[in-house]
């Protein structure tokens, strides 16, 4: 062998044992270095979790009537990984699915289309959860139709029918309760990945709005977990572990599914008043609290929907109208989430100040028919003139021009447009005493928080909106350039950050741009009824496991005190008896056997509906009863309701004739919801089975 | 005379014994191999055959036959007359131009994205371009040893002639189109060439002509869609999640899943789920990698250097310039066909179909490795005479 061929194979030597080592080192770096890693890639290729839903809690009123319960329905899904797969994604199956679930194909089209797929702001219908579940067009199927599908498989690649787990609100006692109970739907990405603190699986049914959503880390349960290894097809080899599932626990509530029904009937019947009486009355809640602890005893909100409709399948036409404004947005709980103004019931306010700042509540005042304020002069309501009275009677009859004259002279007192360093304030103090702009802290989702028209609301709205009145003619489009609502920017843009003497004046009547929402109001009256305590609104009793155990007890909790004497809270209790007594309520009682405060509220709205027809006023009544030991505090709000009593009035007579057992004028004995005269205590025995109690 | 008759006394002495003239450790690392192999093949199909209600043993039952009958090959290529070997190698070569011309014509069967394959009787396949290999590297070996006894060194009319009988089937391999089988005859060729003394201008320009029909391929298009695609994963594996990105992907994961002493042999979720395709054949390297780990596989990698550095010996040794080449050309076809085909299964080469010799189930292969090992040992043997 000659030199150079010696030196070649040397090379060549070389050249295949630094591959070879090549191989040992990648071999190392992958088996030992990144060995963890690539066991753990390989566990989640090979492992499924196979999840087994948890039964999900119940959740009960107070004598443990189920509210909320599970039933088996028929589930109708569609397979995505399948169906598209067809030569044609699944068309023709669709469509003859559609047919055979007598539904549009455009709907079954879009329920099986992934949140994602849908173009923005169009999602409406769209499959919040994964593409690798089945995905159910309907859980609540007629079994006829369930089984022509199973039969006629063939003519269905992808579909499948299937017994499932439903949630299902059962109605008792025609009760609705779908702004309290909320609804259950799938997991979304967006909760799988924030998780909020929770473990979820994929496949897990979680509480999507209301109590369900509020208590679902009770409610929910914990889901079996079978763990299985599959292969390259998904077959399974072998189980590798298995957890059984953990039932969720029961949410026992302060609701009375009687006393519910009857405050959504009244409710609704008030809407019809309202509406019969020529109104727009668009909206409206009602709620019945325990003022002596804050629970809720009956809330609703106007309009409503189907609470089972989330199960049953929601159709594009069903989702879309429950954001509606057309419909008044049937999806917004008013008791919580609308803000209105709460006119003359702020009045018991209002007498808060007057006698902070000295009036005599026993003394006589005028009640003209209008006060000079400024260079405006402000009406009484109706412009009537009625004479010298009592403060007493001025609340009865709802005198505005008494109010005008105080906060009038108040607000002169404390500067005017330059106010002092240190002003009185009478009247902003007396209502931050009644913890207006502090949530009530009910367990429900999504309150909306209250807002009072002080000095540093003011100070703050100035801030963000001088730019536009200072702006107002390039800002604003043309058909706000009316000379009205120049000269009012042209005033905010110079001293909008002021209180000015009108603000003062419309704040002593509750109008202006203070809002409460009618639960905060419940509250206050509440307040005002069980002598000064601000209580925290709670539906939620207690969590109690299934074999009986309680989880956790929901105590009544003091957010605080309003800040009167007890004479000023006496003669708010003589002076909202009086309004039904002989005032403005009086024919809405009249022959009431049980005593009944209150105070009526007709308030002024801005603004115009969508159909150009200006708005009509906010119909408002808060009241307790009964009058001497007062127990419950019942608050109704009919948004464009027209007057207090009449439409409000009448729908908070009706709640209470079912509350007490009253038929006509008399109390028929034994058919009082609490017959003790207090809601229960004791928590219930809970069953789904349960049905409520007829009363006579 | 003398020498004539103490040739073949020797010739009679060798044959005196049927292993006589085996180099014991080459032979043991290619039996441990085989056996390991056997096992490997039969731990990627048994699970998966068994449960969808077919043989087990299938693939155990036919690799075990691929093995008989290339043994038998290897013993008749280590006992054959060199003067018989070079007597056959026209035929040879000329079967295999045939061969791979009758893939091309269009009575191959197509197996991932290349025609290679010849359907035969049975259910069997061959691959002419495995036993091309062999003929290509016998007929270098045999013009590059075969010159005028003037000169010690290749001349350049021989190197031509040599890339000639080279050129022939790699032109048609590159038809199929079969890179990873080009790559491996290219690279052998080279050595060969190397270690045959011709000038280092050749050795040079050939590897320069490697490298550039290596781009100009690339980008004219010459390498077929399936193949741009196999190099696109290689460079990105996330490019093609399900197709060869995803194998790459699931070759890595299995390989690295496996630790230092893998899941324990027939016991490996990711064989046995058969996430891997062609966990049998190209990527039965998985396999050793998830069910015996790191002890396992670099095992087989060890046995492999031994195997070379012993055929390195082998031509060192021989006195034989035709033995000395063919050796090379057996040592590179070898090692770059196990860099190639390991490689690929830990993500250092993009992905060709090339098998693993001694390892992987495939009769063409199995032979064509053998009749390799076979040929070393024939150098080997008459070293010793």
């Amino acid at each position: 062998m000659n030199q150079r061929s010696r030196l070649s194979l040397f090379v060549v030597q070389v050249l295949v044992i630094s591959l070879l080592l090549a191989l040992f080192g990648r071999l190392f770096y992958l088996q030992i270095a990144a060995g963890p890693k690539y066991r753990d890639a390989a566990l989640s290729i090979q492992s499924r979790d196979v999840v087994a839903p948890a039964t999900r809690g119940l959740i009960v009123d107070s004598s443990g009537v189920p509210l909320a319960r599970n039933k088996v329905g028929l589930a109708i899904t569609v397979d995505r990984s399948v169906i598209d797969q067809l030569p044609d994604k699944g068309v023709a199956v669709l469509t003859h699915l559609a047919k055979t679930l007598k539904l549009k194909y455009k709907n079954v089209y879009r329920n099986t289309r992934l949140c994602g797929e849908l173009p923005a702001g169009d999602k409406t219908g769209c499959w919040t959860g994964s593409r690798y579940q089945p995905i159910p067009i309907t859980k609540d199927a007629n079994p006829n139709i369930a089984l022509q599908i199973v039969e006629l498989s063939s003519q269905f690649p992808g579909i499948d029918a299937l017994p499932v787990a439903i949630r299902n609100y059962p109605g008792l006692a025609g009760v609705n309760g779908a702004h309290v109970l909320g609804y259950v739907g799938p997991l979304t990405d967006t909760d799988l990945l924030e998780g909020n603190g929770n473990k979820y699986f994929r496949s897990e049914i979680i509480g999507k709005d209301g109590l369900e959503l509020q208590y679902d880390q009770y409610l929910r349960g914990v889901p079996g977990i079978r763990t299985v290894i599959v292969d390259r097809q998904e077959a399974v080899t072998h189980e590798s572990q298995n957890t059984k599932s953990i039932p969720g626990n029961h949410l026992v509530t302060s609701l009375d599914v009687r006393l519910q029904a009857a405050t959504e009937k009244a409710l609704a019947d008030a809407v019809r008043r309202g509406r019969a009486a020529g109104y727009t009355s668009d909206s409206g809640a009602a709620i019945v609290m325990d003022v002596r602890t804050g629970e809720i005893l009956a809330l609703a909100s106007y309009p409503t929907y189907d609470p089972n409709i989330f199960e049953k399948g929601l159709t594009i036409s069903q989702a879309s109208d429950l954001f509606s404004e057309k419909k008044s947005v049937p999806a917004l709980n008013r008791a919580l989430q609308g803000l209105f103004a709460p006119a003359s019931t702020f009045k018991s306010v209002s007498v808060v100040a007057a006698a902070a700042a000295g009036y005599d509540l026993n003394g006589k005042y005028d009640c003209p028919s209008e006060v000079q304020v400024g260079n405006r002069a402000f009406q009484n309501f109706d412009s009537k003139d009625q004479g010298r009275m009592n403060m007493k009677k001025a609340i009865a009859v709802s005198c505005d021009t008494l109010w005008y004259k105080i906060a009038f002279d108040e607000w002169l007192r404390d500067g005017g447009l330059s106010p002092k360093s240190n002003p009185n304030d009478y009247f902003f103090k007396a209502a931050q005493g009644f913890k207006i702009t502090e949530k009530v802290g009910i367990d429900l989702p999504s309150e909306s928080t209250s807002r009072l028209a002080d000095r540093d609301y003011k100070k703050s709205w100035f801030a963000q909106n001088k730019d536009f009145y200072c702006n107002y003619k390039t800002r604003a489009p043309k058909s706000q350039q009316t000379p009205f609502l120049v000269q009012l920017a042209a005033e905010n843009c110079v001293d909008g950050d002021k209180i000015r003497a009108g603000d003062a004046v419309n704040f002593s009547i509750g109008q202006g741009d203070t809002v409460v929402t009618p639960l905060k109001l419940t509250q206050m009256y509440a307040a005002i009824a069980n002598g000064g305590t601000i209580w925290q609104a709670l539906i939620g009793k207690a969590i109690v496991k299934t074999d009986g155990t309680v989880i956790k007890k929901m105590v009544p909790n003091k957010l605080g005190t309003i800040n009167a004497a007890p004479s000023t809270i006496a003669f708010l209790h003589t002076a909202l008896r009086e309004v039904v007594v002989s005032g403005t309520a009086a024919g809405v009682f009249s022959g009431f056997p049980i005593e009944v405060s209150g105070k009526t509220g007709t308030g002024q709205v801005f603004g115009t509906n969508p159909n150009g027809s200006l708005k009509d006023d906010t119909s408002w009544f808060a009241s307790f009863a009964p009058s001497k030991n007062p127990r419950y505090a019942v608050v109704m709000m009919v948004g464009q309701g027209g007057f207090g009593a009449s439409t409000s009035g009448v729908g908070v007579r009706h709640i209470y004739e079912t509350l007490f057992g009253v038929r006509g004028n008399r109390v028929i004995p034994g058919a009082a919801i609490f017959p003790s005269g207090k809601p229960p205590v004791k928590l219930p025995k809970i069953s789904p089975a349960t049905k409520p109690k007829v009363l006579p | 005379m003398s020498q004539i008759a103490a040739r073949q006394r020797i010739y009679r002495k060798s044959r005196s014994s049927i292993f006589h003239g085996f180099d014991p450790i080459l032979t043991a690392a290619v039996a441990v191999l085989l056996v390991m192999g056997t096992l490997l093949v039969y731990a990627a199909t048994r699970d998966w055959y068994a449960r969808n209600g077919m043989d087990p043993q299938y693939y155990l039952k036919r690799h075990i036959i691929n093995i008989a009958i290339g043994a038998l090959l290897a013993y008749g290529t280590t006992v054959i007359d060199y003067r018989l070997l070079r007597a056959y190698t026209p035929f040879l070569w000329g079967s295999g131009v045939i061969g791979l011309g009758i893939v091309l014509l269009g009575f191959g069967t197509k197996v991932n994205g290349a025609k290679a394959w010849i359907a035969l009787p049975g259910g069997f396949q061959i691959q002419p371009a495995e036993l091309a290999k062999i003929s290509i590297i016998v007929g270098m070996s045999m013009i590059l040893s075969e010159r005028a006894h003037d000169s010690n060194e290749a001349q350049s009319r021989d190197v031509i002639q040599a890339l000639i009988i080279a050129a022939i089937p790699v032109v048609l391999i590159l038809l199929q189109p079969d890179m990873g089988t080009v790559f491996i005859i290219s690279a052998s060729v080279v050595t060969i060439i190397a270690v045959s003394g011709a000038s280092s201008k050749w050795v040079v320009g050939l590897i320069l002509v490697a490298v550039l029909g290596a781009f100009v391929a690339t980008k004219a298009g010459v390498i077929s869609e399936y193949q741009v695609k196999r190099l696109q994963t290689f460079v990105d594996p996330n490019a093609d999640s399900q197709g060869s990105g995803y194998q790459l992907r699931q070759a890595r994961i299995t390989v690295g899943s496996g630790g230092l002493i893998g899941t324990g042999l027939f016991d490996g979720p990711q064989t046995n789920g058969r996430f891997v395709p062609e966990q049998q054949t190209d990527f039965i390297f998985t396999v050793a990698g998830e069910e015996l780990g790191f002890l396992g596989s670099g095992l087989i990698v060890l046995l492999y250097l031994i195997i070379l550095m012993r055929s390195f010996a082998i031509a060192r040794r021989t006195n034989d310039p035709f033995g000395r080449l063919v050796t090379t050309g057996v040592i590179a076809w070898f090692a770059f066909q196990i860099f190639e085909n390991i490689g690929m299964t830990l993500g250092l080469m993009p992905m060709t179909g090339v098998p693993l010799p001694f390892i992987s189930y495939g009769g063409s292969s199995m032979f064509a490795t053998l009749i390799g090992f076979g040929l070393l040992q024939n150098v080997h043997a008459r070293t010793r005479g």
